[in-house]
């Protein structure tokens, strides 16, 4: 299978002051091919965020070789990153960081904007990509006027609509209720099933249950990585 | 350039939705920028006024005319010797007449204040002088109605006079004065010729209040015993200073003056004046502009105040657009343009403000806010909002995404 995420020996280290230092992530390595569905779980200080946070290209590791699409960005710069997470990764985040001065369709446009397409195009395309998680009817409505789960959903559609490699969710229930937290995971199924990459960071079971491989992190280091065996999947009956 | 274009629309109307969302701070924090620049515009068009008077009231004296005087019109000699000068004589200006070569017309000018009476009207504060016929082509000033006196009249000493403008207007303010007669101390004079409005800040010096009389009318009713001012229009501009030189000689050999003697009198023109207020008015302007420029600064102090909270405010959102691709520049671009605006929106105001300002200024000094102001000043504004944003748009735009995320 075609990795898209190479991750070789990635150490991160935090200086604290004097000579104080945390040590993040010591040491992880992992592949993830095209169309897994993979969750990263953990502990809170595991590690996971700063992992998460490497992946994602918020930030770079102190060593070790990261390739994304065969690229290596361990060593790039601010800007360089900046394009990649434009093109190649969505991030869909707990408290979903939409802009609350802007309608859905200008948060979903923004990506667009920066990665320069043409003001026509990308109405068109963040149109579609709103219809498309079912948000066609609130298009000009601002954050504060749409539920939590609509709120993700603007969210999503903002990570997809510039057709990355990666979705990158991080906790995307936990502002959640259940039920409103079962339609988000409903709609990441469908992503994946069309054929998107996502990785999960999560600390709840239940909702790592979804994705078809867990990665385990404890104090910076892989504890387990293994598939999933009872799945939850929603079957389209069940969904609608 | 396309990409350049799109960033700069999108930071524009980010913005603009930012100034629009905090309107209470916005107007007070352009309230610094409005005051800076309705004062320097105002001091702008306040030293525009002082030169264009300047400029206008020099005029009057024309470029290619020397006036041959007891006294300098700048001087840093010692008075005493000045002043015991002997005076000049009327009878000078026909020898001068006579010998130079570089004079076109020859204008000898007595000068005393006295008052002039229209029936019921009069006049406080006006000057008679005495002068030939030749003084129209010697002074600045050129005839409204009617004529000059000839060198008939002249000579013959008639009771004939050409008035400035304000005698016209304190006389006969239901105008048509030609051909009336107005007394000057009591003596009748008929008003042959009007002349037109000079203006200028020299009041004394300016013909608007003056009653030009035959030279030898004047020394019979008002004393042959003045100081005379010759007035010498040099027919050439580019002689002047030839003029200069051969008058000098022509009036050391009237004075008797044996070679090593200091001049007992002054060669003046209008350049002395202008050479002496250059100086002084790009002195005013200066230290105006700077004083009003401090205004202008304090409002930019606000705005780079008001770019930094708004910067720690919006930290969130610089994280997010970041998440999302925003390069620094882009990041940099948007507060750069939101302090921007805000300044431009200042300036804006400022200048509708001082705008109807400087048409009061106006009934003063005779000037308008130059069009150069009104782009400078919009310039000014657009410039102090770049930089004092600038520094907090580079903090934002170097902000660690990571960091910026996790602020609350």
């Amino acid at each position: 299978m075609e990795n898209i995420i190479e991750l070789k020996n990635i150490v991160k280290t935090y200086d604290m002051g004097g000579a104080e230092q945390v040590l993040a992530l010591q040491g992880v390595s992992v592949n993830i091919g095209k169309n897994e569905y993979v969750a990263i779980m953990g502990p809170s200080g595991s590690g996971k965020s700063t992992l998460m946070n490497i992946i994602g290209c918020l930030d770079t590791p102190t060593s070790g070789q990261y390739l994304f699409n065969g690229i290596n960005v361990s060593e790039m710069n601010d800007n360089e990153l900046a394009k990649i997470r434009n093109k190649e990764i969505g991030f869909v985040f707990q408290t979903f960081n939409l802009l609350a001065r802007s309608d859905s369709l200008h948060n979903v446009e923004l990506p667009l904007i920066y990665a320069g397409v043409p003001s026509a195009e990308r109405r068109r395309r963040a149109t579609e990509t709103l219809q498309h998680v079912q948000l066609g009817d609130r298009i000009h409505h601002k954050p504060n006027e749409l539920s939590g789960g609509q709120r993700q959903r603007v969210a999503v559609a903002r990570a997809l609509v510039t057709k990355p490699s990666i979705i990158l969710a991080d906790e995307p229930t936990g502002n959640l209720d259940s039920k409103t937290g079962e339609e988000i995971m409903m709609l990441f199924q469908e992503l994946h099933d069309q054929g998107n990459t996502i990785i999960l960071v999560t600390h709840e079971p239940d909702i790592a249950e979804h994705a078809h491989r867990t990665i385990r992190l404890r104090d910076g280091h892989i504890e387990s990585d293994e598939p999933v065996t009872k799945r939850r999947t929603y079957t389209a009956a069940k969904a609608s | 350039m396309a990409y350049f274009l799109t960033e700069l629309r999108e930071g524009l109307v980010i913005s603009i939705r930012a100034i629009r969302a905090n309107k209470m701070r916005s107007v007070l924090t352009t309230l610094g920028i409005i005051i800076g620049i309705v004062s320097v515009t105002l001091m702008a068009t306040a030293i525009e006024g002082v030169n264009r008077a300047f400029e206008k009231s020099a005029e009057a004296f024309g470029t290619d005319v020397l006036y041959i005087q007891k006294f300098p019109w700048v001087s840093n000699d010692d008075w005493s010797t000045i002043r015991n000068r002997r005076m000049l004589e009327v009878s000078y200006a026909a020898r001068i007449e006579r010998q130079s070569m570089f004079a076109a017309a020859v204008a000898p000018v007595v000068a005393t204040g006295r008052r002039v009476t229209y029936g019921d009207n009069s006049m406080e504060g006006g000057f008679i002088s005495g002068t030939t016929s030749q003084y129209l082509a010697t002074a600045g000033v050129s005839l409204g109605d009617g004529r000059f006196f000839t060198a008939e009249e002249s000579n013959g000493g008639r009771p004939v006079c050409v008035v400035g403008a304000t005698v016209v207007e304190n006389l006969f303010p239901r105008g048509d004065p030609i051909g009336k007669t107005i007394r000057v101390s009591g003596f009748p004079y008929t008003i042959i010729g009007t002349l037109e409005k000079q203006g200028g800040i020299f009041g004394q010096f300016t013909a608007d209040t003056r009653v030009f009389v035959p030279l030898n009318s004047f020394q019979n009713q008002f004393g042959g015993r003045r100081d005379v001012t010759i007035q010498v229009k040099v027919a050439d501009l580019k002689q002047l200073d030839d003029a200069k030189l051969e008058l000098e000689g022509i009036m050391r050999t009237i004075r008797g003056l044996t070679p090593g003697k200091a001049n007992d009198f002054n060669i003046n023109q209008q350049e002395i004046l202008t050479q002496t207020f250059a100086p002084i008015s790009l002195v005013i302007a200066s230290i105006g502009l700077f004083i009003t420029g401090l205004s202008l600064f304090v409002g930019g102090i606000g705005i780079m105040n008001i770019m930094f909270v708004s910067v720690t405010e919006r930290t969130r959102e610089i994280g997010i657009r970041k998440a999302i691709g925003a390069k620094r520049r882009t990041i940099l671009m948007q507060f750069l343009s939101e302090a921007a605006v805000l300044c431009l929106l200042g300036g804006l105001i400022g200048l509708a403000i001082a705008f109807p300002l400087s048409l009061i200024v106006d009934q003063f000094l005779p000037t308008a806010m130059p069009l150069s102001v009104v782009f400078i000043s919009i310039g000014i504004s657009l410039v102090v909002g770049l930089i004092s944003g600038f520094l907090p748009a580079y903090r934002a735009a170097k902000m660690d995404p990571v960091e910026a995320l996790r602020y609350e």
